[in-house]
Parts: structure tokens; sequence; C-alpha cells
């Protein structure tokens, strides 16, 4: 009935052995599409990633043997693509940083994995890093160290270290809500009227609701960033829906957040050329001034059309910002709608695995957690794929695992190294319904 | 809360699915139409990628060629000559489109492969060593840089063609422009260029004045007129008019005076043959008012009136019909004034029609297509435009302009040894302007190897004094001189 620890890993082996092969394949077509002496750059490169990713394999038989066998190949198989897009833009910088982070994010992830032996410990420092997720959040802010790039300040600058804290500052947040909320959902849920049909919880319940609230219109007015800003209030909205089953909640946050976005429009040009770029890309106003990116990115798209030119063989390299925000675009150029429907199909099957993983634990907690994690993950994964492909007003965030980043790539492989835990001692855990049918000697 | 992560998912799975339903518009359905956009640079970057032909004049010289850059685009246009040759190669710009030659031969400029479509790009951005093919013109630099200097700072141009052939042996309109500056690379330099141009202007020096401009062609188009009286029959050149001081005109008591508003001669009447030998204006104006119909057929058959195939664009010259309760514009459109309107392309061809037998030729700028392995790919034959006129009558016109030159208005444009057949004219204007001068010639009268036409605006330096026969007469003969010693056929 529950298949056997070694038949899961065994799995595992296999779709990793699969996803490098296919991201070596990847890095070497890149490096052949350049020059043929670039081969012998890439090669040692893959093979380093694949050590670690295989290394990460061999002590996750040993110390979480149950986990979820698809995550870590999926998040492989991305991050090679990913890999390979950014090495074709920039062999030379960011090529060789991607591999480094990467090998960084892979270490963090074991760390990750081996050192929260039991996740419930996390509920525990629930306050300190709710704390510590609000801090992070906010340090962009502070004066000498916030560093603002491209319009919003979301960067830190600690001399040799630059990191954008927010990325961090989700887990943590996460953590926090999920542990807050199991605490509380009971007291959160009494509905005390009815008003259309909905339960409406006592208004005094409202007010973590709007302390989110205000943080997310701190972060969209002080630092600038419409994505995190969405980002961060969505999240609890939605926790907060799956601690305690009240539509009231999600329609009250949704008029919430309608009302803060209506203030960030007025207030800012920015964010009104952003509406009117999403509305009207191809306006030759504006093309070459505010819609700039998002035309780039679309003409990336549209000449990719369905097969893709081939890796090397168009010209992603004219999208701004091509190997973060907009990677997306250069995989669609390159590898054509093909390219990008099989990374849609990896993110979705990453979210899927996540939510079976939140539905099979047993605890409030960890329940919260691997939903609230997972459903972090798909939302940005959605906002930016949505923002270059103009599905969404653009709003300049990370695609997990494939953008180029230190800080993004390490908070994913932290998220996932969290999940794959969670899957690990849901699985391991004896189930208590069956413990109790043993211990009566019902059926067995 | 199983319930609720369900929901969560199914919403996720909800945006999923629009995200892909969003790719698929953009990458399948509307793929084409949006990789197409203007500002798409990708087209651009392939468009540039290839060296374009270059484009060269009579004697081999380089008009417009291309060289390497270090930019994302591959190669930037220049031209050698300057402003020397800017009206007739145009220029190659990525803000203001390609104009002239580099449009008119824009596909062969680019190679075999002509019109770059979408589709192509992704298998071409590699590979580097594509080659447009050259485009050589008619136009020898020398006698296009005679055309310059003859004349000088005025303001007008200067046609000239071989009238067997219908070859643009120079195209010089002044002011004219470098086009350098607009096919920079650099989007600020091309705008500043642009701006300095006043391309809104009238009177910009992107106008190219010999084939875009027109003026009334005044005396000049005489030759027009007494073609069509020769051709009618009724009329030879022995045939008398009177000469009278002015011309009555019907339905009006206005009257149609000399230039010089007395009789032509004062003997009481004239021949036909010297009243175009003097530019008798009231002669004209009476065969005007008796051929109307004759005189606009003679004129449309010279070109009038229709778009004339060139490989540049030209204005469109015209002539019009004047109803029968108009009258007395018929007797002033007889001698090119009221609404005749003539570019001096057109007037040109009037002289090169004359010259060969009565037949128009196409007029061409390129002679031919070279692939960069110095194949001919394409060799443009002459080609008859119109039979205007008779040879007999065209055989009598010419005398007629010969005696213009060797006695008449034209005397200017004497060539020692050589017959030079010509027509002066003095166009008025507005009201206090002075007038726009005028002359056409050919030579040698018997062996015609040069027809030209020029133009210089409001008599240029002459001011009110000038005429047809001061002022453009000697840079006519400038020009002819020229292409004689360039030539070896006379």
């Amino acid at each position: 009935m529950i298949a056997q620890p070694t038949g899961i890993r065994n799995r595992e082996l296999a779709l990793l052995i699969l996803a490098l092969l296919l991201g070596s394949g990847a890095l070497a077509l890149v490096a052949v599409a350049r020059d043929q002496r670039e081969l012998g750059e890439a090669v040692p490169m893959m093979a380093l990633l694949a050590v670690f990713y295989v290394a990460a394999h061999i002590l996750m038989r040993r110390f979480a043997a149950q986990a979820d066998p698809l995550m870590l190949p999926l998040a492989a198989v991305l991050n090679a693509l990913g890999l390979a897009a950014i090495y074709r833009l920039s062999p030379e910088k960011l090529g060789p940083a991607q591999v480094t982070w990467t090998l960084v994010g892979v270490a963090f992830f074991v760390a990750t994995v081996l050192l929260i032996r039991d996740y419930t410990v996390l509920a525990r420092y629930k306050y300190i890093l709710g704390f510590v997720g609000v801090g992070l959040l906010l340090l962009p802010l502070a004066p000498e160290i916030g560093e603002t790039v491209n319009g919003a300040r979301l960067w830190v600058d600690l001399g040799p270290l630059q990191f954008q804290p927010g990325e961090l500052a989700k887990i943590c947040l996460v953590i926090f809500f999920a542990a807050y909320l199991a605490e509380r959902k009971e007291l959160l849920a009494i509905a005390s009227r009815r008003v259309a049909g909905l339960h409406f919880p006592d208004i005094k319940h409202f007010g973590p609701l709007l302390v989110m609230w205000g943080l997310s219109l701190c972060v969209m007015f002080f630092e600038k960033d419409l994505g995190s800003s969405l980002l961060f209030f969505s999240i609890f909205l939605v926790m907060l829906y799956v601690a305690t089953a009240r539509i009231a909640y999600l329609a009250i946050g949704t008029l919430l957040f309608v009302g803060g976005a209506y203030l960030g429009y007025q207030a800012f040009s920015h964010v009104q050329s952003r509406v009117q770029v999403w509305l009207d890309v191809f306006n030759p106003d504006y093309i070459q001034a505010e819609g700039y990116q998002l035309s780039q990115s679309l003409f990336a798209l549209a000449t990719g059309g369905l097969f893709g030119t081939g890796w090397g063989r168009g010209r992603p390299d004219l999208i701004p910002e091509a190997p973060t925000d907009f990677i997306f675009s250069v995989i669609g150029e390159e590898l054509g709608l093909l390219g990008t429907a099989a990374v849609l199909v990896c993110f979705m099957l990453i979210v899927a695995r996540g939510l079976r993983t939140a539905l099979r634990t047993r605890d409030d907690f960890g329940q919260l957690l691997a939903a609230g994690l997972i459903a972090i993950f798909a939302i940005q994964t959605i906002i930016i794929i949505g923002g270059v492909t103009r599905a969404l007003p653009l709003t300049g965030i990370t695609l997990p695992f494939m953008s180029y980043g230190g800080s993004s790539l390490l908070s994913n492989f932290i998220l996932i190294a969290l999940l794959i835990r969670i899957s690990h001692q849901t699985a391991a855990a004896p189930d208590p319904a069956r413990t109790a049918e043993i211990l009566i000697g019902g059926r067995s | 809360m199983h319930k609720q992560i369900r929901r969560m998912g199914i919403g996720l799975v909800i945006a999923f699915v629009l995200l892909f339903a969003q790719l698929n518009y953009v990458q399948f359905f509307a793929a084409g139409k949006i990789a197409s956009n203007r500002s798409n640079p990708r087209a651009l970057i392939r468009e540039y990628s290839i060296k374009r032909g270059d484009i060269l004049s009579l004697n081999g010289k380089q008009l417009a060629t291309s060289v390497a850059t270090k930019g994302r685009l591959k190669y930037r246009r220049t031209y050698p000559m300057g402003e020397l040759f800017g009206h007739v190669t145009g220029y190659y710009s990525i803000n203001y489109g390609p104009s002239r030659i580099e449009s008119s031969y824009n596909d062969h400029l680019l190679g075999d492969s002509g019109v770059v479509s979408i589709q192509d790009i992704e298998d071409r951005f590699t590979d580097s060593e594509e080659q447009g093919n050259r485009v050589r013109l008619t136009i020898h630099t020398a006698l296009q840089q005679a055309a310059a200097t003859a004349l000088g700072d005025e303001r007008g141009a200067v046609v000239a063609l071989e009238p067997s052939t219908g070859e643009v042996l120079a195209m010089w309109s002044n002011p004219s422009f470098d086009p350098e500056p607009l096919a920079s690379h650099s989007p600020k330099q091309q705008k500043q260029a642009w701006r300095a141009l006043e391309p809104a202007s009238p009177t910009s020096p992107l106008v190219n004045i010999a084939t875009s401009r027109g003026y009334p062609p005044g005396s000049t188009f005489k030759v027009v007129t007494v073609a069509a009286a020769l051709e009618s029959g009724r009329y030879q050149p022995d045939s008398r008019f009177p000469d009278p001081d002015e011309l009555e005109l019907p339905q009006t008591d206005d009257t149609l005076t000399n230039f010089t508003n007395r009789a032509c001669t004062g003997a009481g009447s004239i021949d036909l043959f010297t009243a175009l030998e003097i530019s008798c204006d009231t002669t004209f104006g009476k065969i005007g008012l008796e051929l109307p119909d004759e005189v606009h057929e003679t004129a449309e058959g010279f070109g009038f009136n229709q778009q004339v195939p060139f490989d540049v664009r030209t204005e469109v010259s015209s002539y019009p019909e004047i109803p029968d309760d108009r009258k007395p514009e018929r007797a002033k459109a007889a001698i090119g004034q009221q609404d005749v309107v003539a570019t001096p392309l057109q007037m040109a061809l009037v002289a090169a029609g004359i010259a060969n037998d009565g037949e128009v030729l196409r007029p061409r700028l390129v002679r031919e297509v070279i692939d960069p392995t110095g194949g001919i790919v394409e060799n443009y034959e002459p080609e008859v435009f119109s039979e205007a006129i008779s040879p007999q009558t065209a055989e009598q016109v010419t005398e007629m302009m010969v005696a213009a030159v060797a006695s008449g208005t034209g005397t200017a444009a004497q060539i020692s040894g050589v017959k030079v057949a010509g027509k002066t004219g003095t166009a008025q204007t507005v009201e206090g302007a002075n007038p726009h001068t005028w002359f056409i010639a050919f030579a040698p009268a018997d062996d015609p190897q040069i027809a030209i036409a020029v133009i210089v605006e409001h008599g240029g330096s002459f001011g009110s004094e000038a005429t047809g026969g001061a002022v453009a007469a000697p840079i006519a003969r400038q020009v002819m001189l020229a292409h004689r010693q360039l030539s070896e056929e006379w």
C-alpha cells in the first residue's frame, strides 16, 4: 500500500538523472551554438551541479527517505533550463555566478532537510520568525544599506553582500502565518452574523488582516514594489481562508486589496503607466519608453512561436532584464511554445505535489505551512509569468528556480526543502488511525 | 481544511490554465502579427546584417556603400559623394525609412532574397556574409558635378537626358542634402539631421526640385504648342499670324500682351517660325484659342497629366482641360502660364522627345543591377514611353529651336561648332515675385546626344531683370559642354 522508501528514492534518482541530462543537453547546445570551445567550460560546470544534486539525493535517502520524489527533480530541471538560458545570455559573468548560487542553494537545501528534523519545532519560534520576516521585508527601507534598483527599493547592500531580503522574508512570514493561524483558527472562524449569505466573523478578528494590509501598503508605497506587496497580502489572505473557511475574509480582503491598488494607482505615475502599458502595449506613443520591456518580451515570445528559434539562435539578449524578470521570455524565444508549456507543466507539477503534501499532513500547522509555502510559490510564478506574457500587469519579481539571483534561488531551495521535510515526516510518522487499529486488534 | 486546500488548488490550476491560454495566444495565434510589429528590432537587425549592395555611378564610383560597425546593427550606410547625389540615391534611414533609389531598389540592394520575412529571421541570425546586389546608375559623376557647378548657388534644378535611351545624364537640385547623417545608427543624430532639414517646409532641401516640384513652364511650353499647331496640319512654319500690340481675348476685356508690351516685329504680321525664334506670346495665345484640344493632346503625349514611369517618385505635371466658358485661360495656358505646371524632368522629356524624332523614352536612372559575383541581374533596355509627335513635326520644331539659339532669345546657349536647339522661358509667378527662368535644349541638333532642362527659381541672383535666356541658358550650355568633353560621340 505504501511505497517502500527505497522505491520512492529510486524513482527520484531516475527522474533526477533525466532532469540533469536534459539540463546538460541544454547547456551543451548553448555552448556549442556560441563556440565549440566553450563546451570545455560547460561540461565541468554541469558535472559539478550533477555531483551536488546527486549528493543531495543520497543524503535524502538517509535522512528523508519517504519524502516526495518529484520535487527535487522538478526543481533541478527548472533550475538547469534557467541556468542554460542565463549562460546563453551571459556566459562570462552571470552564467558562472548562477552555477555558484545553485551550488550554494543545493547546500542550503540539504542543510534545511538535515537541520530541521521536525518541522513542528518551527511553530515554537513563530513570533521570532514573524518579527524577522517583517524586519527583512522592511530592511531595504533602512537608510545607508537600503538600495533602489530599477525604481524599487528592495535590495540591501552590506558591503560585500547584496541581497533581496524579501525573498527570505516570505518563508519566515509563511511559517509565522501557519503557526499563528493554526493556533487561532477556531477563534477567527467564529461567525457572529450573516450578511448577504456570508458568515461574518466579529469585527475585531479582522485585525490581523488589517495589519497585513498595512504592511503590504508599506511595501507598495515605500519600496515601490507592487509584485511583493501583492504577493504578501494575497498569501496571507489565502492562508486565512484555508484556516477558517470563511469566504468573508476573502471578500473583505479582496476589497481591501482593490482599495490599496486604487490608492497606489492614484499615487504613483509608474503604477498608472504599468496599467496603461498592460492595456495597450503596442501603442507607438510609448512602445519605446514605458512599454519597451513588455513589448520586447512579447516580441521574443512571438518570434519564438511554436517551436522556438533553438538555443543560441534567437535574440533574447534584446529583452531588458532578460536573466532575471524575463527569463521565461528567453525560454519562449528559443524553445517556443513547446518549451514554455513544458516549463509551465513543471511548475504545475511542483504545485500539485505541494498541495498533495498539504492534504496528507495531519496537523494543522503542517497543513497550513505546506499550503502556504506552495501557495506563495505558485502565486509568485503566476504573477511573473502572467506579467511577461501580458496576462497581468507587469510587476518585477523573480521566477522561482529559473531567474538569475542568489536570494531567489536560496529561498526557493529552502522552501522546497521544507515541503520535502513535511512530506517525509507525514509519510514516516505512524498514521494515528492505523495505530489505533493495530492496538485494538482490528482488521489487519 | 482539506476542502479549502482543494479549492485553493483548483484556483491555482485555473490560473495556470489561463496562463497557458495566454501563451497560446502570444506564441501561436497572434505570433505573426506581434512579431511583425515595426518595433520588434529583430527584423531590423536581420536587415542590417546583410551587406547592402552599393549604389554606383555610371563610371563606377560608390555613391552609397555599406561599412561594418561594431554595434548591434552590423552595417551602416555611407554616402561618399555626400550631397552631390543626395536627391538621387536618397537615404537609408532607420526612422525615416529608405527613399529614392534606396527605396525603389531596396529588394535588389538587400540581395536575391528580396523582402525579408520574419520567418526567415530565426535561421539567419548566425550566418553573416550575405551581400546585396549593386545598382549602377546612368549618371556620370563628372556630369553631375558639372550640373551642380553650373547651377552654383541658385535655387533650382538641372535635368539632362540622353534622348535616344531616356537615360538620365544628370539630375541635380539645389539645395541638396547629405544622406549620411540620416543613415546614422544613433537615433539622436538621425533626428537632429532630419529636423535640420525642415522636412515639413516647402523649401526643404529634401524636396527634389527636379522631379517633385511643379512650376509654370512659361515660354518653354511654346515648343509643345507649336508642335500641336504643326501636327494639326492647319499650320506650317511659314504660316503667317497677325502681330498685334496685344491679343484681344474672348469673353473679357482683358488682353494678352507680349513680354515687351508691344508687337513682336512691328511688321503687322509674323510667321510661325519667327514667332518661336523670338518667343512671340500673342501668336501662341492665338493658337491656344484656336486649337485647345490639340495643344492638350500634344501636352499629354509628352507626359503631362500622367504618372511618368521613373525610378524615383515624381510629381505629375499638369496641363488642364479648359472649358468653353473660360476661353481666355486657353491663350495663357498655351504660353505655359495659368494653371500649367511642369516639373523640370517633364520639360527635359519635352526637349528629349523633340530631339528623338518625336518619340519620348521612359526616363531611367538605373542602367543595371549586378550581383556580388559580378553577374548581371538586370539590364534595362530603352523603352518607348510615347509617340508624342511625328518625326516631321519634330524636325520642324528642331529647326525653330536652332534658330532661337542661333539668333533668337537663347543665344547664350551657343556652342561654337555645334548646332544647339533650345527654348527660353520666363514664367510669371505671383504678382510682385520675380519670374522663374527656364531653358530647355538639346545638342547637337542633328544628332542629339543630350537634352536638358534648367530652372532657376525666381530668376536667382538676376532678380526682376532675369530672363530664361540670361539666367538659365548659360547654365544649360555649361552642362552641355561638359557632356561634350566627356562623351566620345560629339
